[in-house]
This record gives structure tokens, C-alpha cells and sequence, in this order.
């Protein structure tokens, strides 16, 4: 039983270190993408293939994945965030980005086609998940509070003011990019090795909705909403095993539920923390979530 | 070969171009993409297969009914998940979000409910092909071009003539001075869902019968939606013609380059309008507004 949990929690880990990168660009940045699937793949297929076929040692072809995926997001990110597309262009953008990579790993000979590649070696076990999420979790946290975090939430509530501000649009979500796409890319190494059975199809638009759902469904602008919100989405349908064709039902009712009556997400900006617990119960003004803003 | 290429990329750009009327008809009005579009599309589909297969309709009476069918499905889904944050005067990216979960919610639940499995319509259209200079073209290819724009010529005639058609014209440019001049928006909105719905419902129904009923048939309105962008989003003549030339030149990819790099072709074609051409050809870009 112990065993079946560790895995069970090692995914629904795996899931949190995507969604926490997810979370630095569309909650904090406020840029929505919908091609992070493909940073995963990426980083799941370059992972892969280095302990596959070059033996490399695993916790390098980890970080050889998240750079993988790191170096693919500039390549997407240079032109389109340059260009200063609109968000919704920018969204439409990265799904375009994300179906081509998904082609492109269907018809390479290295990721050996739609076929997929079986037979890797399960390295990712529960501790190692731990550590590795902990320390993206951390990493994030500093982000989030350092002066790159507050230019990125300067952007997302107001880009134009932060523009006037002296605030580089360009660079800011370019680094925030980078960032997602790295923690995407370990996420993905980290996957493929617990999976030990990778092919495209894994990594669809649908697995990038899913991220973003996490992400909007915890809060946008705050940390600890989408890492729970992605923990109970990995959690569910282990507990209704049963029901599991009506998951996925489940997730879309649930965003448009969200969408519809609490915008700002579960969590909206605000963290976790033993303040927002006694703030549930206590009775608040309910436009005061909207206007506060910030990562406080 | 050239010929029979031309045609067959013809033939997809009419059904491309229906698709990527209905998305551009939403997006002028609400200015957000409508991935909800793919399912109703999909539920189309169904719909004009348990028609034609279950109920054992005859084909006009099954094409009606679908039309009303999505269109249908197509308002409830304007009035469910988008009406609220409307009126909250919400940003786009929240509507996007709202219809990707609306998206992921149908198609699941097709899953659920019918199944994964692929649905074949019954033949009407015989698989006879004409001969027209040396090169063949399927009948339902045929009748779905024709049909396809004659769809698109009726609502072109609607929404450039009738009195409804200027008042969608005038909420696509303004939505406030359109209100303030004595339009209700809420009803107009609706309607034009209902619009978009009937031509998701054409669509769905000659898809399904050009490559069967299955959930994530959706997929294909990618393209649609590249369509859409070629044109100008929200420009109902760009998608048309944006339909056509992603349909041609789709099949001239896959005929002389090689068809597996079709759909890479179709996506960096994307990106780069994205990037360079914003407007599209017909379309205006709107910056966005804080």
C-alpha cells in the first residue's frame, strides 16, 4: 500500500514541478501558453535519450532535459514575445509551436517515432521527486520575491505602466519563459523515468490545457494555490479510480465552474499559509480579492 | 496532377473556410478565439450521425437538423460559459480559458458517454468520382464545396443586407456605441453563437463523412483556426479566402514536398503570420487594451 502511495505521490510531484514553472509564466507574468506540453516532451525525450542510448548519469540528463527545453523556449519566445503579440495571439502561438514539436518528435529516428521509446530505467523514485520538486519549489519562491518576480507582477497587472516604469517587457518574459520551460523540461525528464514508456502522443494541447487548468484553477499570482490545485488534480483520479473516463469531464467542469464564479482561482493571490486558513473563516469584503494584487 | 491537386486542396479549403467563418464570426464580436468551436463541431458530427445512421433521416432532413442542433449547442454554450464573464467585461484570456474548459468538458464527455470509437456514416454519396480535365473529383467533395460556399454566400448576403447583419457589422467595430444606438447585445450576441453554431453543424456533418465521427475530430478546426489568422481574424472574407489557401496549399505540401511535413508546414505558417502579419490579409490588429 505504502508503495502504491510513494508512486502515486511521485507523479502527482512530477506534475507539481511543471505546473510551478507554469505558474511563474501565466500567473505571475500573465502570458498564457499552451505548448508547455512540449517543453515536457522535450525534456522528457532528451532525458531519456541520454541514459537510453549514451548511458549518461541521471540526474545530469535531467538537467540536460530542462536546458534542452530552456533552449527550445528562446528559440519560440525570441520572435513571438519580441514581437509583443497580443496575449490570445501569443497563446495561439504556442499551441501552433506545440502541435510542430509534437510532429517533429513523431518523425524523428532518435525518439524512435510514434512507436515511442520503451525500456527506461524507473530512476525516478519518490525521495529523488521530493528533493527535486522541493528545491524547484524553493527556487520559484526566491523568483517570485526577488526583483525579476515583482517586474513580472508589475507586467501582469499592468504592462503599459510597467513599460513606462522602465521595466523591460521583452526581457522579463522572456526569463520568465525560460524558467517555465526549464522546470517543464525537468518535469518531463523526471516523467519519463518514472513512466519508463514515452511517445508523442503523451504529450498533446490537451496535457498543456491541463497545466494551465492547474495553474488557473490554484490562482494566478500565487504559488502554493497551483501546487495544491495540481496535487488534488493528480490525487482525484487515483481515489475514483472507477471513474475515470469522467476525469477529464471532471477538469473542464471544473474550469468553467471556476471561470464562471471565481475568477481569481481557489487561492487567488493569495499563499497558503496559516493567515489565509483563519482568513477563510472570517467574513471579508469579496472585491477585495480582486483589488489587492501582488504575491503577498 | 497540378489539376487534381488544385482540387483536392479545394475541396479542404471549403470545408476549412466553413470552420474558420464560424471562428472569425465570434471573434469580431467578442474579440477572443473560440476553442469551444472544435466540439461543437465534433458534437455536430454526432449529431449528424445518429441522423442519418440511428434515426434513419433523410440527408436534407438530417443536415437541418444538425444545423439547428449545433446552433443550438452553440448559443447554450455562449450563454453558459461566457455570457457571465461578459458582463463582467473580463479579458480575453479568461473567455479562452472558459472555452478551453468547455472544450476538454464536451469532448470527455463524448468520450464517456458514446465511446472512443470511430463512427462511419452511411454512404450517400456514392464513391463515384467525376472526370473533369483528366482528373477526379469525389461527389461529396463536390456537393461540399458547393454547399459550402453557398452557406457562406447566404450569411455573407445576411450580414451585408439585412438590418440584424448591420447591427453584428457595428457590435464587431464598437459594441457600446452599437448598444448605446439602440442594439441589444445580449440578444445579438446570441444570435450570432447561433450563426456560428449552424455552420459548425455543416461542417461537422461533411467532415463526418469525408472521415468519420470520433471525439477528438476537433483537431482539424486547428487548422481552421490557422485558417482564420491567414485572413485577419474577425474578417469574414479573410476566412474564406484564408480557408482556400491553406487548403491548396496544404495539398500542394503533402503532394510535392512530403505529407508529413503538412502539419509542421501549417503550424510555422501560423507562427510566422503571428509574427509578421498580425492583421492577416483582410484583418485589422487591435492592440490590447489594459
Amino acid at each position: 500500500m505504502w508503495y502504491y502511495i510513494q508512486g502515486v505521490m511521485a507523479l502527482a510531484l512530477i506534475n507539481v514541478i511543471s505546473v510551478v514553472g507554469l505558474s511563474i509564466f501565466t500567473g505571475f507574468t500573465g502570458l498564457f501558453s499552451l505548448g508547455h506540453a512540449a517543453f515536457i516532451g522535450l525534456g522528457a525525450y532528451t532525458a531519456a535519450i541520454c541514459t537510453y542510448f549514451y548511458k549518461i548519469n541521471f540526474f545530469v540528463a535531467i538537467i540536460l532535459g530542462g536546458l534542452m527545453s530552456g533552449l527550445v523556449s528562446l528559440i519560440i519566445g525570441f520572435p513571438t514575445l519580441r514581437a509583443k503579440l497580443r496575449s490570445d495571439y501569443f497563446a495561439i502561438a504556442t499551441l501552433g509551436f506545440g502541435e510542430a514539436v509534437r510532429v517533429i518528435l513523431e518523425n524523428l529516428n532518435i525518439t524512435q517515432g510514434a512507436r515511442g521509446l520503451p525500456g527506461i530505467k524507473a530512476y525516478s523514485t519518490f525521495p529523488v521527486v521530493l528533493v527535486i520538486a522541493i528545491i524547484i519549489i524553493f527556487i520559484a519562491r526566491n523568483f517570485v520575491f526577488s526583483k525579476y518576480g515583482r517586474m513580472a507582477i508589475a507586467i501582469r497587472e499592468d504592462f503599459t505602466a510597467a513599460e513606462m516604469m522602465g521595466i523591460n517587457l521583452f526581457r522579463v518574459r522572456l526569463r520568465s519563459l525560460f524558467f517555465s520551460a526549464v522546470c517543464a523540461g525537468i518535469g518531463g525528464g523526471l516523467f519519463a523515468h518514472y513512466i519508463c514508456f514515452i511517445q508523442p502522443n503523451m504529450f498533446t494541447s490537451i496535457q498543456s490545457t491541463l497545466l494551465t487548468a492547474a495553474v488557473v484553477a490554484g490562482g494566478m499570482g500565487s504559488l502554493t494555490g497551483p501546487v495544491l490545485a495540481a496535487l488534488i488534480f493528480a490525487a482525484i483520479p487515483e481515489i475514483l479510480r472507477v471513474a475515470n473516463m469522467w476525469r477529464l469531464v471532471a477538469y473542464g467542469f471544473v474550469l468553467v465552474a471556476i471561470m464562471v464564479f471565481r475568477p481569481q482561482g481557489i487561492f487567488g493571490y493569495k499563499e497558503l499559509s496559516i493567515n489565509t486558513i483563519k482568513g477563510f473563516f472570517k467574513k471579508k469584503d469579496p472585491a477585495s480579492d480582486l483589488t489587492k494584487g501582488g504575491a503577498s | 496532377m497540378f489539376f487534381q491537386t488544385l482540387i483536392t486542396g479545394l475541396a479542404v479549403g471549403g470545408i476549412y473556410a466553413l470552420m474558420a467563418v464560424g471562428y472569425s464570426l465570434v471573434f469580431s464580436i467578442l474579440n477572443f478565439s473560440n476553442f469551444a468551436y472544435a466540439s461543437i463541431i465534433m458534437l455536430g458530427s454526432y449529431i449528424g450521425y445518429y441522423c442519418l445512421a440511428k434515426f434513419g433521416l433523410s440527408f436534407p432532413v438530417a443536415l437541418v437538423v444538425t444545423m439547428l442542433g449545433a446552433g443550438f449547442l452553440c448559443f447554450l454554450n455562449e450563454r453558459i460559459a461566457y455570457s457571465s464573464l461578459r458582463k463582467r467585461k473580463a479579458p480575453s484570456l479568461y473567455f479562452m480559458i472558459s472555452a478551453m474548459g468547455t472544450s476538454i468538458f464536451l469532448e470527455n464527455m463524448v468520450y464517456a458517454t458514446i465511446g472512443s470509437s470511430f463512427m462511419a456514416y452511411p454512404e450517400i454519396f456514392k464513391q463515384k468520382a467525376l472526370h473533369i480535365f483528366n482528373s477526379a473529383i469525389g461527389v461529396l467533395d463536390l456537393f461540399a464545396i458547393i454547399f459550402s460556399f453557398v452557406a457562406i454566400f447566404v450569411l455573407h448576403y445576411f450580414i451585408s443586407a439585412s438590418r440584424t447583419g448591420i447591427a453584428i457589422r457595428a457590435a464587431s467595430y464598437d459594441s457600446l456605441i452599437c448598444q448605446i444606438n439602440g442594439v441589444n447585445l445580449n440578444i445579438l450576441i446570441g444570435l450570432v453563437f447561433v450563426l456560428a453554431g449552424i455552420l459548425a453543424g455543416i461542417s461537422g456533418i461533411f467532415l463526418g463523412m469525408k472521415y468519420m465521427a470520433y471525439p477528438t475530430m476537433g483537431w482539424i478546426t486547428n487548422k481552421a483556426y490557422i485558417a482564420a489568422v491567414i485572413g485577419g481574424l474577425g474578417s469574414l472574407p479573410g476566412a474564406v479566402v484564408g480557408g482556400i489557401i491553406l487548403g491548396v496549399l496544404e495539398s500542394f505540401v503533402s503532394v510535392y514536398i512530403s505529407s508529413i511535413i503538412r502539419d509542421v508546414f501549417s503550424f510555422s505558417l501560423l507562427i510566422l503570420l503571428l509574427l509578421f502579419l498580425p492583421a492577416g490579409l483582410f484583418g485589422r490588429y487591435l492592440e490590447e487594451k489594459v
